[in-house]
């Protein structure tokens, strides 16, 4: 028989709540996390609001050791790790220290940098040859995979530990690589979730493309606008996002808590032809991998309950709820619920896909539709596709069967994610 | 500084490294940093830099190599604090 998968446990480190419980009442409450950014105005950028979550030295210290904290300058690590080990803890698996490493659980935590922070900083050191004072940690800490390493390291992790990087897609393909990791017998558990680092480094390059907001430097809470007529592009956003994917058995046999079923779904690239490019998307590869989801799971698009879509506030939106329309042929008022987190949090980039998976998940778990802010003046385009009503504004309560989720990410590549209320 | 007062300064400095804490509270001149101390390997090189900045010294490649001890280490930061 096929095996199955369920989430076991979750992890979240968003602008708008560290930790479960605080996510859970952002979102359910429409709180944004997006707020001006002092060091973005002293270096004149355009956009100058951002989503950043809110570390203490308490919580640091709950996660770290003092001495892993000298010299330490990697807020994607910081954001990873912290959100890895609450999915763990949540989990309800073990933190003892016993001589051998769990054979069958394993990570795929995915970035898209690691400490630039810190990589900056070993730059300016390195041209004033100081090279021999760098101190022992720039490796581990600006490696890509340093998030899946520290994170393999505290749980003693023994199967796969590896790092994936696609761009805004990362976190969501990382729930379909663990998923992948566990159907085909190779790990009994599996650590999923992606991490982004925050900060000027990280996101100028998307500010110079001129991609994010100029319009809200004195508006936070209002700059981030999915599906809105007056978007005017994304907030750059960090965090991390994380969930403990386990073969139904285990989980069955432990007794944890199973928050819903992961079914699978696709993963695919448009080749960057026809109309996609490195920046924009191929429609056709955008409906081929939610149709190819449908596939793989086997459902039908009427019962999707609730999309979860990737909606960053440019001018984009539009065509993706149009894409999303023509893949499931559903318009108007026999379109699903759909929702953008991205309108509390801000584009977390390479978290983006596991933050608001991991917000999915909770809205399918507790039965509840989250709101969207900053959409009361809806695009017209998106307006004649979908029933506004299917965009919702105030929070909802429902019981939620099937959730989809999908990201779309530079390097014209697409991921589609399905989870289903677990029976 | 005399002897005591050095291996006073070193105890500080090694001290956030340590993994054995009896060890590192019966510290003397033969104690190996790795064998004893269960300094992790990876961190040598930022105690050297610690000590290079407590005692205000620098400290070379051939000599960092021989630092794996306190005896070997005391003897190496003595030399360089006598060049100053």
């Amino acid at each position: 028989m096929k095996k199955r998968v369920v989430i076991t446990g979750l992890g979240i480190v968003a602008p708008n709540g560290v930790g479960i419980d605080n996510f859970t009442n952002a979102i359910k409450n429409g709180i944004s996390g997006i707020t001006h950014d002092a060091e973005l105005e002293r270096l004149q950028f355009s956009c100058q609001i951002a989503g950043k979550p809110t570390i203490t030295e308490a919580i640091k210290q709950q996660y770290f050791t003092e001495l892993e904290l000298r010299n330490f300058n990697s807020t994607g690590i910081l954001y990873g790790v912290i959100a890895g080990m609450e999915a763990w803890k949540d989990a309800g698996l073990p933190f003892e220290i016993n001589e051998n490493p769990d054979w069958d659980s394993g990570t795929i935590f995915g970035s898209g940098t690691s400490g630039i922070e810190k990589f900056r900083e070993s730059i300016y050191k390195i041209d004033d040859f100081q090279t021999r004072r760098l101190g022992s940690t720039v490796v581990a800490q600006t490696m890509n995979s340093g998030v899946s390493a520290y994170l393999g390291g505290k749980l003693g992790l023994g199967n796969q530990v590896s790092t994936n990087s696609s761009a805004c897609i990362t976190g969501t393909e990382s729930i379909l690589m663990g998923y992948d990791r566990i159907i085909s017998g190779q790990a009994k558990r599996m650590l999923v979730g992606s991490t982004s680092d925050s900060g000027p480094y990280i996101w100028a390059g998307f500010d110079a493309m001129k991609v994010c907001t100029f319009k809200h430097n004195h508006s936070p809470e209002k700059g981030s606008r999915p599906m809105s007529a007056s978007a005017s592009g994304f907030v750059p956003g960090s965090g991390a996002g994380a969930m403990i994917l386990e073969e139904l058995e285990s989980a069955l046999a432990r007794k944890a808590t199973i928050y819903a079923e992961v079914l699978g779904g696709n993963s695919n690239s448009g080749g960057q032809r026809g109309e996609g490019t490195m920046t924009a998307p191929n429609s056709v590869a955008v409906q081929k991998c939610i149709q190819d989801s449908l596939k793989f799971t086997g459902l039908q698009s009427n019962e999707i309950d609730l999309i979860n879509g990737h909606l960053t506030a440019t001018s984009k939106d539009s065509l993706e709820i149009i894409n999303w329309s023509a893949a499931l042929g559903l318009s108007n008022e026999k379109f699903p619920y759909i929702n953008s987190l991205k309108s509390l949090v801000g584009h977390c980039l390479s978290a983006s896909g596991s933050v608001e998976s991991v917000a999915a998940v909770l809205q399918l778990k507790h039965g509840f539709i989250a709101p969207n802010i900053n959409c009361e003046d809806l695009h017209p385009e998106i307006s004649a596709t979908i029933d506004s009503s299917k965009i919702p504004k105030k929070l909802i309560h429902k019981e939620l069967n099937i959730v989809i989720k999908a990201s779309f990410g530079f390097g014209d590549v697409n991921a589609c994610v399905v989870f289903k209320k677990f029976k | 500084m005399n002897k005591l007062e050095i291996i006073d300064q070193l105890k500080t400095v090694v001290k956030p490294y340590i993994k054995n804490q009896e060890a590192f509270d019966n510290l003397s001149e033969t104690t190996d940093f790795i064998n004893d101390l269960k300094i992790n390997s990876a961190n040598l090189v930022d105690v050297i830099l610690d000590i290079e900045e407590v005692f205000d010294i620098v400290i070379d490649n051939a000599s960092m190599e021989k630092m794996l001890d306190v005896k070997s280490t005391l003897a190496i930061i003595e030399t360089k604090l006598a060049e100053k």
